[in-house]
Order: structure tokens, then C-alpha cells, then sequence
């Protein structure tokens, strides 16, 4: 008896021993990529932060100095940083919602299968490819007042249009022309994800819902809409997060243009160009809180439902 | 019931083709416009089809040395993320896929939480990290913060990967007394080499788009990427007062061309890695 608990202990004592082993091999192999994260992401988290509390300047002689919340209190009377607050807003709250509606229908289009199908999916790889930078330029051209593609046809093919329209320069219709921009961009990456979503959901349950006489309407709501939440929601997730640090179809189609900055331009144009960098630091911690703020609401509004 | 069935499936195949047509449209009307005249380009109506071609507008992009260099630039930058991010997410996905440790969870959390991460939120302190290490307008400095994006990513995707290898195959190798590092470099990685290339690839692209940090970072024409030295076309050009849109839509498709083939290629792989990293969050 004594022998079998002594027994016993050992074999629980060098299963210790090896579990601590093997805990120490898979820190060892984590290190570099834990270093990294340290050096590129949460130091410089931390250091944002603190750097939002103080006035540092690059290349300023005097000594940087912590000024507690003074840069938020600026903020909060910044016209500039209160419009692009409000810009960036309309923008995330338009494009995530067309962007979801158009990748759903997208989706359900592609869930049908037809001849062709891989073809057009490989097509929807195509806007996603490309840099934002880039595609920007293209639809710079497509949008040109004098020689865009988009006057030519409103104009002088369809006469929809009396006169050719500055897509790009006219304050109306500024904001759509980067929202086209960027639903074009995105939603290839919104259908994909929901495509996957649906391809999820077993094909009994519409059999099932047929000879139960349901209709197709009655199907999508009860069936799909509801087992494609979790990916609604991640793509939900994915396209404000993206959406709220928009930055290069704006920089890109508006370049310093007053009226047309978004938090990160704004952010950057004080980091970069003034090299205020206490400032711009709390410009960039606004971000964050506003992205906070979006998630807390999709996390009241989707634990609501649950419960 | 019969004409019914054939008008939905007209209804379907019209959505088809319009939905590639959207798609495809704005890369395909950079093509043809890189193809035109200029007296083409800027004559109305607009020509759909280029009545004679040229590639003048390719002659004179590739004559640019500033977008040679900028195109050198990204090919080193994004490859070199490529390679620190694939071999240090490898060893870290190695320890996260096989190992059962105190605080693995909370190590996926923060890989999970920085790929949401908002890279305009650590702007301010990078630009402060790039300066003190000497590495402004110094190409380094991209390898180096363009981790912040790439690396999670790379971690999350090949930890599932890892994961998914039947304990067995370890078990036999340690039989026959392969060390870690062993079992690590002889049998994991060639079994993760699917998952490296999708995730090599997707790290590829996103080095390769990135404008942001490019912009911040560097300074001078010769160490531009791509995407900054795109927006900058007309400032190296004979005219200053006409954006030359000719060159610009043939260096648009030239920078282009190679990922769209890639993603072509490999879409499967892509679509898989993209839905993958998504849905498991």
C-alpha cells in the first residue's frame, strides 16, 4: 500500500516536472514573437498614452512636460478634430451598412450553385488585391470632371446629366465618392466571410422548412438570418474597426483638403507634418476610444438579444 | 411555371454578370485607359477601346528611376516581413498549437486583440521608436513596424494549423528521441507549410498595400514604396499643371498585376486564410 502512494507520488512528481519542462520549451519558442509584440505594439500602446498627457514635440529644444488631460481638453474645442470626428462616423456607419447589406445579397447569390462560380469568386479577389492607395488613384480617373468615364456616361451617353460633376471637388458629392471607394474595396471580404457563414448551415433545414410549406422569406429569416449571426457579427466587428481608422482613400482622393479629414489623416497630419506629437498622440487615443465605444454598443445590442 | 423558371434564372445570371462587371470595372478601365493616347485619354466622348494602342505610357513609367526604386523598395520590405513574421510566428504557433501551458490563453488574447488593433494608435510612439533607433527614412524601419499587423495574423493562423496535427506524430517522434527543436524544424514545419503559404502571402499583400506607416516613416524619393510613390507621379513628370494620367493608370496596373495574379492563383488558399482568421475570432 505504502509502496503503490509512494509510487504514485513519484510518477504525479515527474509528470510535474515534465509538464514544468514542457512550460518552459513553449516560452522559450514564444520569446522572439512576444519580444516583438512588447517592442512594436504594447509599449508603444503604453507610450501613446502617456505621450498624450505631455507636450512633446519632435526636435523641440525644451524638455517635454506632462500637461494631464490639457490635450483632451484642447480636443474636446478642436472644430477641426470635432468635424473629422463626425466625419468619420458617417462614413463607418454608411459604409458598414451598405457594405453588409451588399455583401449578404453577394453571398447568397454565390451560396447558389452555377456554372462559373469559382470565376466569379476569383473576381471578387480582384478589388481586394489591390492597395487602397492605388484603387483610389483608378477611381480618381473613373471620377475626373472633364474626362471621367462616370461624366461621360451620365452625360453625354445617357444625358442623365446636363452638365459633368466634380465628384471629387464638389463637397455633395465628396463623401460618396470615397464611400464608393471603399464598399467597392470591402465588400468582396464582407460576402466572402458571410459566404463561409452560410456555407455552414445544413441544407436539411431548408428542405425541412419546404415541406413544413414555408416560404422562401420565411426560410432566410427564421433560418439563415439567424445562423448567420456569428458571422454577421465578426464581419460586423471587422469592417467598423476598419472603417473608424480610415486612412488611405481619404488621404489618397482629399489630401489636406479641411473638409474632408478623417481622425487618422488628422492624426497624422499633426504627427507627421507639425511633429506635435503630444497632441497627435491624443488624437490617436481618441480613436481608439471611439472604436471602444462602437464595440460596448454591439456588445450591449447582441447580449440583449441573447438573453 | 416554365417562363417563371426562366426569368429568375435570366434575373440570376444578369446579377452574375453585373456584380463581375462591378468588380472587375475600375482595374479593367485603368488597363485600357494605360493603353490609350493622350490625345485619346483627353478627348470626349470617351473611347471604350484604345483606337491605337501605345505603350508609351509603360516606356516612360519604366524609364522613371524614382519608381523603379520605389518598386525595389516594396519587393524588399515585404518580402523581408514576410520572412521575420513567418519564422518568428512559426516558433510561436509551434509552442501555442502543441504546448499546454499557464497563460496561453491570455497570450492568444493579446495576438487576438492586436490584429484589431488600430495602427494610427501607436503612430505618435513608432515615429518617437523609429527616430531613437536611427531608423527613420531607413527602409528597416518598415520591416520592423509593419510586424504590428502582420505578425498576429501569422501567429493565429498557423497556431490552428499546429494544432489540427494528430498527437501521435509527436509522440512517435520523441520515441525515437527527437529534441523540441527537432520535432519542431523536421516534422512541424513541413506539416504547416500549406498554412505558411497563405499566411506568407496574406502578409505579402498587406506589407505591399500599406500607405500609412510608408508615409510616416520615409522621407526621400529613394525610399519610397510603391503606394507612397504612386500618389507622387505628377511631380516627376515634364508638365507640373496636367496630372499625367496615362503613366499613372499603366504604373497602377503595373504594381497591380503581380498581386492580382497571386491572389488569382492562390484563391483558394487566400479565401481560406482571409475566413479563417476571421471566423475563429
Amino acid at each position: 500500500m505504502s509502496t503503490t502512494t509512494g509510487e504514485a507520488e513519484k510518477q504525479a512528481e515527474v509528470a510535474g516536472i515534465r509538464a514544468k519542462r514542457r512550460a518552459r520549451v513553449a516560452w522559450a519558442f514564444l520569446t522572439p514573437a512576444l519580444i516583438v509584440t512588447a517592442f512594436v505594439a504594447l509599449y508603444p500602446l503604453c507610450d501613446t498614452l502617456y505621450l498624450s498627457l505631455t507636450n512633446t514635440r519632435l526636435g523641440s529644444e525644451e524638455p517635454a512636460r506632462f500637461v494631464g488631460l490639457s490635450n483632451y481638453v484642447e480636443l474636446a474645442h478642436d472644430g477641426f478634430f470635432l468635424d473629422a470626428l463626425l466625419l468619420t462616423v458617417l462614413f463607418a456607419v454608411i459604409t458598414v451598412v451598405l457594405e453588409l447589406a451588399l455583401g449578404l445579397g453577394i453571398a447568397l447569390l454565390l451560396d447558389a450553385r452555377f456554372k462559373g462560380r469559382s470565376a466569379v469568386r476569383a473576381a471578387m479577389l480582384v478589388p481586394w488585391a489591390i492597395p487602397t492607395a492605388v484603387s483610389t488613384q483608378m477611381w480618381k480617373w473613373m471620377y475626373n470632371d472633364v474626362y471621367g468615364v462616370f461624366n461621360d456616361v451620365l452625360v453625354n451617353r445617357l444625358g442623365l446629366l446636363s452638365e459633368p460633376i466634380a465628384f471629387t471637388a464638389d463637397p455633395r458629392t465628396s463623401l460618396p465618392a470615397a464611400v464608393l471607394v471603399d464598399v467597392w474595396k470591402t465588400t468582396p471580404f464582407v460576402a466572402l466571410l458571410l459566404l463561409a457563414g452560410l456555407q455552414l448551415i445544413p441544407r436539411e433545414l431548408y428542405e425541412a422548412a419546404r415541406v413544413d410549406g414555408a416560404t422562401r422569406l420565411q426560410a432566410f429569416t427564421r433560418i439563415t438570418l439567424p445562423l448567420l449571426r456569428p458571422a454577421l457579427l465578426v464581419a460586423l466587428v471587422f469592417r467598423t474597426l476598419d472603417a473608424l481608422r480610415v486612412f488611405d482613400v481619404f488621404y489618397v482622393m482629399f489630401g489636406s483638403r479641411p473638409d474632408m479629414q478623417t481622425l487618422a489623416t488628422y492624426a497624422h497630419e499633426i504627427l507627421v507634418s507639425i511633429s506635435d506629437v503630444g497632441y497627435g498622440s491624443a488624437v490617436s487615443t481618441a480613436i481608439f476610444l471611439v472604436i471602444a465605444v462602437f464595440i460596448v454598443i454591439y456588445i450591449a445590442l447582441f447580449q440583449r438579444r441573447d438573453t | 411555371m416554365k417562363a417563371r423558371g426562366v426569368a429568375r434564372r435570366a434575373a440570376f445570371g444578369m446579377a452574375v454578370v453585373f456584380l463581375v462587371v462591378y468588380l472587375v470595372f475600375p482595374f479593367g478601365w485603368a488597363l485600357v485607359s494605360s493603353f490609350k493616347t493622350n490625345a485619346e485619354l483627353f478627348s470626349l466622348p470617351a473611347r471604350f477601346w484604345p483606337e491605337h494602342p501605345t505603350l508609351e505610357h509603360y516606356r516612360r513609367v519604366l524609364a522613371n528611376d524614382d519608381f523603379l526604386r520605389a518598386a525595389l523598395n516594396s519587393v524588399l520590405v515585404a518580402s523581408s516581413v514576410t520572412l521575420v513574421s513567418l519564422a518568428i510566428g512559426a516558433l510561436a504557433a509551434f509552442a501555442l498549437g502543441r504546448y499546454r501551458f499557464r497563460g496561453r490563453s491570455l497570450v492568444l488574447y493579446v495576438i487576438l486583440s492586436m490584429t484589431l488593433f488600430p495602427q494610427i494608435a501607436v503612430l505618435g510612439a513608432l515615429f518617437q521608436l523609429v527616430n531613437a533607433l536611427g531608423l527613420y527614412n531607413r527602409l528597416p524601419a518598415l520591416t520592423l513596424t509593419y510586424l504590428v499587423f502582420t505578425l498576429p495574423f501569422t501567429i493565429w493562423v498557423l497556431t490552428g494549423f499546429l494544432e489540427a496535427v494528430p498527437v501521435e506524430i509527436e509522440e512517435a517522434a520523441y520515441m525515437d528521441g527527437a529534441s523540441p527543436l527537432q520535432l519542431f524544424a523536421k516534422i512541424m514545419l513541413p506539416l504547416a507549410a500549406p498554412g505558411m503559404v497563405t499566411t506568407g502571402l496574406l502578409s505579402f499583400i498587406a506589407a505591399w498595400n500599406e500607405l500609412l506607416f510608408a508615409l510616416s516613416f520615409m522621407q526621400t524619393p529613394d525610399k519610397r514604396t510603391v503606394t507612397h510613390a504612386i500618389l507622387s507621379f505628377s511631380a516627376t513628370t515634364s508638365s507640373a499643371f496636367e496630372v499625367p494620367w496615362g503613366q499613372m493608370m499603366a504604373a497602377s496596373v503595373l504594381v497591380t498585376t503581380p498581386l492580382v495574379l497571386l491572389a488569382l492563383v492562390f484563391q483558394r488558399r487566400i479565401i481560406a486564410g482571409l475566413t479563417a482568421g476571421a471566423v475563429k475570432g
